[in-house]
């Protein structure tokens, strides 16, 4: 029996990216990195900044996120998300540039403690890359 | 009658206002194949984002102490209306259809004593409503800058939604927007979206239970937010449909028309042309005649 599982990722705009051949995900889930692997229990969590990885026959690839939601169910796993870049994609501009409002809003004063936490975890990832 | 001169002057005129209409007909149409795809290709993100919080909704275990994006905030004195319209004109009925149902909908609230606040999302919504509600509007948003209807854009009209209920401005919210059937019909629609309508059909009570991490009420405070942007952004996208559905439809009726007018101008043309004609020569024989 394969161990493979789909993956579907959807943005508001679009289906992001579906695919049927994947072995592992690892998400960045809020209280933690979790992988999920096939007959995962059905389960809903959410996402903070962080890379997805998507272990497949096909290759590895690997997404940054912001924010999201993550689904899985009878070897379903569905990423909901308003803001994902292929890491390939994402070149030094745009991360900096992502980089930079972040840092701008994390500068606010009036920020609360968990947008704050959000932000210093978004500014640590893009600052990891590179 | 119009002389000669005038009659061409005018066919000429007609015929240049159908070139007009004819091209912001084809504009249309091409613009609405893109704006149809992008709402469907939308369709996935709202509809995932509705079941999970239906799943979640039904799974949760207090419901006094559910999130009041969810639940409301317990009273129902002022009401926020989203009045989503179009930038641009020349689409048919399509944004009177909206301030019609608005329209409507505001008087019935007015009446029954309630409290009204209105946001407006493009220009032309605001510019038939400030007549008579303009002490009700409170914000006036426009998109003229954006092509297409994005995301990005939605979430700001959200977040605004999302921090006025947390400064409790208002206890319930309602989108108003058309929805696309197809080019000829759109509905306009009144949505509610503070407090959230959860529909509870049937099968989804049989579906399996989930794993949540962390629990239901922190996700849920976390989904509900984005919930709303995603509603408006459904809304969007419908409306942006329906705008060039409305407009290829209201440009294909004024090309047709003008079509019918330069028929009309032509037949006078020629008759006056063959009147005039016929005249000189009644003149001359009448002339030769006399001699």
């Amino acid at each position: 029996m394969s161990e493979e599982f789909k993956i579907e990722i959807v943005n508001p705009e679009k289906s992001f990216l579906v695919k049927e051949d994947v072995s592992e995900v690892v998400v960045p889930a809020f209280e933690g990195e979790m992988g999920i692997l096939k007959d995962h229990i059905s389960i809903i969590s959410f996402l903070k900044p962080g890379i997805i990885k998507i272990l497949s026959k096909s290759g590895d690839e690997n997404y940054y996120v912001e924010d999201g939601i993550v689904e899985f169910k009878n070897n379903n796993l569905s990423i909901l998300t308003s803001s994902i870049f292929n890491l390939t994609d994402l070149d030094k501009s745009k991360q900096q540039d992502l980089l930079k409002l972040a840092e701008e809003e994390a500068g606010k004063p009036d920020i609360s403690d968990q947008s704050k936490y959000l932000v210093d975890q978004k500014i640590e990832v893009l600052r990891s890359l590179n | 009658m119009a002389s000669l001169d005038d009659l061409k002057k005018r066919i000429a005129s007609v015929k240049s206002t159908q070139k007009i209409t004819k091209a912001m007909k084809m504009v249309a149409a091409a613009k609405l194949r893109r704006a149809q795809e992008s709402a469907e290709k939308g369709r996935p993100y709202s509809e995932k984002m509705n079941n999970i919080i239906l799943n979640l909704s039904s799974g949760i275990s207090d419901k006094e102490n559910a999130p009041k994006l969810l639940s409301g905030s317990g009273n129902d004195k002022v009401h926020l209306c989203v009045v989503m319209t179009s930038d641009r004109g020349l689409c048919g009925g399509f944004n009177s259809n909206i301030i019609k149902k608005a329209k409507s909908y505001f008087t019935k609230l007015v009446e029954e004593g309630k409290d009204l606040k209105i946001i407006t999302v493009g220009s032309k919504g605001n510019d038939q409503l400030k007549r008579a509600y303009s002490d009700k509007i409170i914000a006036n948003i426009s998109f003229k800058e954006s092509k297409h209807a994005n995301y990005f854009d939605a979430e700001k009209v959200g977040k605004m939604v999302i921090e006025k209920f947390e400064a409790e401005e208002f206890d319930v919210c309602t989108i108003f927007y058309n929805q696309f059937k197809n080019v000829i019909t759109q509905i306009p629609q009144a949505q509610q979206i503070i407090p959230l309508n959860v529909e509870n059909s049937e099968e989804d009570k049989s579906e399996d239970s989930y794993e949540f991490e962390p629990d239901e009420d922190e996700i849920l405070s976390n989904l509900l937010p984005k919930n709303i942007s995603t509603q408006i952004f459904k809304a969007m996208l419908e409306n942006s449909a329906s705008e060039q559905g409305s407009r290829m439809s209201a440009m294909d009726n004024a090309t047709r028309n003008a079509g019918e007018m330069v028929d009309k101008l032509t037949i006078e043309y020629n008759r006056s042309r063959q009147a005039a004609i016929t005249k000189e020569l009644i003149e001359i024989i009448s002339g030769a005649e006399s001699l």
